[in-house]
């Protein structure tokens, strides 16, 4: 009985293989062989719950995004076609439960890491994909000390906050001069739990002094923070003729609106990575509150087709298409890229081909890919503001679809 | 002006006036999350842990309320009161009580348990995303001249005192209230006299949660409802109730206001992250002098 059955196996077994082969040859299996290369695990690292948990669920949606895209179209070409495989994390809001969520994707064999939304869990998760040499892609996190501590496995393809302040001061000083120059004092509203704007009232003085504009007041507040009654008091006594906050969404909502209802209006509201500002939901449920905001923050290229494709994706999702979004769709893009380039799952591959990218297929406005010691030196924000139910680009002038509204009507 | 040797921001009688309204309006909201947990806390000496969930699923209820029926949020306090009233003795008469079997070390964990369940039942529902309600009067009000009140502040600030007059009234002049303050001082003996006393724990369970349903009708045209709103405010209103007296509804609402109007001084005097600190100082400060909390009696 043993005796006929390893008979027949055997000439099943010739037969098959001898119809693999031939299908093989002529190509007719060959999806079953791409599909067949050891897919490359990725880890994806957000705080889906916790205070960051909105902005962090939108960053997993557009990391997935593009890794889905990617797949749709065949893989890593120069792998075989190998499918790219997502790990997923949950920083729950904390920096500690990011720098956990790495050392799972350490054990897991992830080639590269994409994260982790807020720069104090970016800067925790970068520290800990380190210490396995993992390559780790930072999405929005925009602490400049992300990628100013040598870390050679850090790689960030947005601006930074330095970057993103002085490009912001440059943007204001032109739409001030346009408009008459009629700003003399300005206050500061910034967040300091997560440290992403640190450094600002700094580089605003030295920014704007030269235009003979004081920064008036500096005033922080935590993240996450529940009321800015007493920030608004304090405006409404120091009366500055331009606010410009700085913070995350939960919080820019709630000090635009507090604004509104304490009746406070500012010659503008000009925020620098704004949370609330440049974003299509806040505009959607407070019209009101968001009018004539401007904002200089990362923004997608109005003229991308591919831009525009993913803002239909994302809207059909029932999601909004801020910046979490296209930042962390580019941050997995650009890993994409540097695994192709790399045509490996190697961890030490990978780095190198992001340190040496010079990747253009993006759907941000920036200039040439150069990467100086892990940072994207030709990224650099836009300057958006809010008019009716669109937000409009303002500056810098080839990317504007519109002027300014400067000072905004009562 | 200095004190103790740090130098502390100068600002105008009117931004003083305007912060120290400001406290008031957010003390009355610490007061009308604290008053449905003084009463299980102080009366059936229940630590739920499961407040600030009960509070964010009664905030969800009014949100999907307006969202979907378009109920006007005060409007439906006439549902979600009764609802949180039968949830919350449904909640302590069926899983609660049971599974505590009159242990309060169980009861704790049990709450605790309850807590994880409902947040997380709720990021799995609901998603992460931060809900708002508009109401038409959203940004209409009264100019104090130092502060603008809108409506919903003014309709929290009300509704907190009606609500601790309300209760105070049901536990001082109705029979179950009676029933109520008997089984919180001698349980065996409130058995003895007749007194069905887990009907009672899950009555005064079941009020405490119609409080936080009330609560979050009065709460929801001010701040966006999302899984973790509970805890933005549970852990300052237990605060309230030991501050207040553990089963005192005036030490919660006093308590509630001492609270609101010495964090926004302090936000203002040191800032807005360290001024939170004038919570704690300001609750110690209170316990070494009045162990038993501003309006609390000595037990036994």
């Amino acid at each position: 009985m043993t005796r006929d059955i390893s008979n027949k196996s055997r000439r099943d077994f010739i037969k098959i293989a001898g119809a693999t082969t031939a299908l093989t040859a002529t190509g007719v299996f060959s999806p079953f062989v791409a599909r067949a290369a050891a897919p490359v695990k990725i880890g994806i690292v957000h705080p889906v719950t916790g205070w960051a948990q909105y902005s962090g669920s939108q960053a997993r949606f557009g990391a997935q995004a593009a890794l889905k895209e990617v797949n749709a179209a065949g893989g890593i070409k120069s792998m075989g076609g190998a499918m790219l495989e997502a790990m997923l994390g949950d920083a729950q809001s904390k920096p500690e439960i990011g720098a956990a969520e790495v050392e799972k994707f350490n054990e897991g064999g992830a080639s590269a890491i994409v994260g982790a939304y807020a720069s104090n869990i970016c800067l925790a998760t970068t520290q800990a994909a380190a210490k396995h040499g993992i390559p780790h892609v930072v999405d929005v996190g925009v602490s400049d000390k992300i990628v100013s501590r040598g870390l050679e496995n850090t790689f960030r393809f947005g601006p930074g906050f330095g970057a993103i302040t002085k490009a912001g001061v440059e943007s204001f000083l032109a739409i001030n001069k346009a408009a008459g120059s009629p700003t003399k004092t300005v206050a500061i509203v910034n967040e300091e739990t997560t440290g992403f704007g640190a450094g600002i009232a700094k580089i605003m003085t030295k920014g704007l002094a030269p235009a003979g504009i004081e920064v008036v007041e500096v005033l922080s507040h935590p993240t996450p923070n529940k009321d800015f009654r007493n920030i608004v008091l304090k405006l409404k006594e120091i009366d500055p003729d331009v606010l410009i906050p700085s913070h995350y969404y939960n919080e820019g909502v709630l000090f635009l609106r507090t604004l509104q209802r304490q009746k406070v209006q500012p010659k503008a509201i000009y925020s620098v990575l704004g949370g609330a500002s440049s974003q299509f939901r806040f505009l959607s449920e407070f019209p009101d509150a968001a009018q004539y905001v401007m904002d200089c923050n990362h923004w997608f290229d109005p003229k991308n087709p591919a831009a525009k494709a993913l803002q239909a994706k994302t809207n059909a999702a029932g999601l909004h298409f801020n910046y979490e979004v296209f930042l962390a769709y580019t941050a997995m893009m650009f890993t994409v890229d540097a695994i192709e380039r790399a045509g490996s799952s190697n961890r030490a591959k990978i780095m190198e081909a992001m340190a040496s990218s010079k990747w253009s297929g993006s759907i941000m406005p920036y200039g040439p890919t150069v990467m100086d010691k892990g940072q994207n030196t030709g990224a650099r924000p836009l300057v958006t503001q809010v008019m009716g139910d669109k937000i409009n680009v303002i500056s810098p002038s080839e990317y504007a679809s519109t002027s300014a509204v400067f000072p905004r009507p009562a | 002006m200095e004190l103790l040797g740090f130098s502390l921001p100068s600002y105008g009688w009117s931004t003083i006036f305007g912060s120290t309204i400001s406290g008031v309006f957010l003390g009355s909201i610490y007061a009308l999350v604290a008053v449905g947990l003084t009463l299980i806390y102080g009366v059936l000496h229940i630590i739920n842990f499961a407040h600030g969930a009960l509070l964010m699923l009664a905030m969800y209820a009014v949100y999907f309320l307006w969202n979907i029926l378009g109920i006007d949020p005060y409007l439906a306090m006439l549902i979600v009161v009764p609802g949180g009233f039968a949830f919350g003795y449904g909640l302590q008469r069926f899983i609660i009580g049971k599974a505590s079997h009159g242990k309060d070390e169980i009861t704790l964990l049990v709450t605790l348990g309850v807590a994880i369940v409902i947040e997380n039942m709720a990021l799995f529902f609901f998603s992460a995303t931060e809900r708002s309600v508009r109401v038409p009067y959203d940004l209409d009000g009264i100019d104090l001249g130092v502060t603008y009140a809108v409506y919903p502040e003014l309709a929290a600030l009300v509704g907190s005192f009606l609500i601790t007059l309300a209760l105070w009234a049901f536990m001082t002049r109705t029979d179950t209230g009676k029933a109520i303050r008997a089984v919180s001082k001698e349980r065996q003996g409130a058995q003895l006299v007749g007194i069905n006393v887990d009907h009672i724990f899950a009555v005064t369970f079941g009020i405490g949660v119609a409080c936080v349903a009330a609560a979050a009708s009065l709460l929801v045209p001010t701040y966006a409802v999302h899984p973790q709103i509970g805890s933005l405010f549970v852990l300052i209103a237990f605060t309230v109730v030991v501050l207040g007296g553990m089963g005192s509804f005036v030490g919660a609402l006093v308590g509630g206001f001492l609270i609101g109007v010495t964090e926004q001084l302090g936000r203002l005097y040191l800032g807005e992250s360290l001024g939170v600190i004038t919570i704690s100082v300001i609750f110690i400060f209170v316990l070494l002098f009045r162990p038993t909390g501003l309006f609390g009696v000595k037990a036994g």
